[in-house]
């Protein structure tokens, strides 16, 4: 088999499972919590947010004219003409795929990571990868923008989605240089890289907002998505590890 | 003898970075669509997620 082969298909594999036992412990875990916010950011069941104007009918073509019947009193920025799937099943589908989708991506990027790295690949080898995929990925940039139920008051979206990659970049390259540069200097500037994001700050929201559900929610939102966060990429660095071996003879 | 070892490594270590990179780079591809991608109704099909993984959202 094809290196480039090899690699998708371990990726393939691995976001397989990895997507859909993340998928598990979210429909545990944060969903429900996501869904007790969005009552609050509704203010009630009668007004139109697009993800729960669904509830109340049924297949998401009842759901959108409900959203935009309703689009008047919604002062929620999304769009309620664009298509959202329906509560119940087909939400749930969509965030299983969106969840697969996404362990795939990671998967290709550390499997492909790991291949640059040269190493010989095992489990515990790739639970160390997939554990610095959980650095880079949520808790570099959880510590400034921490995960966020619906409703909760943020800066413009696009400049914190540049500081959300500026900060999983930086702290990539701030392990890369940690790990595999085993100088002084490489170390020191390991540090800088994975500090700077934070000194620099992220952005913050608009003052004199406040989050729609009650602070113990969103804490609790924070620690549970962290935790779900910490499983999947365990999950996900060491069956890469794991399978990428088995696949490479 | 030695010397031939390491040609050979150096060569198969690059026929092997470039289909590594691509790895990589299909990666990031396809996170950053699921992620990032602005588009109303991909962001509505993965908002669950995009919230559970903590990508900027709304």
């Amino acid at each position: 088999m094809s290196l480039f082969r090899s690699l998708v298909f371990t990726s393939v594999l691995v976001g397989l499972i990895a997507g859909t036992a993340v998928t598990l412990a979210q429909f545990l875990g944060t969903t429900p919590l996501i869904l007790a916010a969005e009552v609050f950011e509704t203010g009630g069941a009668d007004e139109g947010h697009s993800h729960d104007a669904g509830a109340a009918t049924e297949g998401h073509d009842q759901a959108s004219t409900a959203a935009a019947t309703t689009a008047e009193a919604d002062d929620h920025h999304h769009d309620p003409e664009a298509w959202a799937p329906a509560d119940g099943f087909e939400r749930n589908a969509y965030t299983f795929a969106a969840n697969v989708l996404t362990a795939i991506g990671f998967a290709l990027v550390i499997n492909g990571l790991m291949q640059i790295s040269g190493k010989e690949s095992d489990w515990r080898h790739g639970l160390i990868w997939g554990l610095c995929g959980f650095v880079v990925f949520m808790l570099a940039p959880g510590f400034g923008l921490h995960p966020e139920l619906p409703g909760t008051p943020a800066a413009p979206l696009f400049e914190r989605q540049v500081w959300w990659i500026g900060t999983a970049a930086a702290t990539a390259a701030g392990l890369g240089l940690l790990f595999f540069q085993r100088k002084p200097w490489a170390a020191a500037l390991a540090i800088v890289l994975i500090a700077l994001p934070h000194i620099i700050g992220a952005p913050v929201p608009p003052e004199g907002e406040h989050a729609l559900a009650p602070e113990a929610m969103s804490h609790r939102f924070v620690v549970v998505a962290t935790m779900t966060s910490l499983f999947f990429w365990a999950l996900l660095g060491a069956l890469s590890g794991y399978f990428r071996r088995r696949f490479e003879a | 003898m030695s010397a031939t070892t390491i040609t050979s490594s150096a060569s198969s270590s690059a026929s092997r970075f470039a289909p590594a990179l691509l790895s990589v780079f299909f990666g990031l591809l396809i996170v950053g669509f699921t992620g990032f991608s602005p588009m109303e109704a991909a962001h509505n099909a993965a908002h669950d997620a995009r919230h559970a993984n903590a990508f900027p959202c709304h």
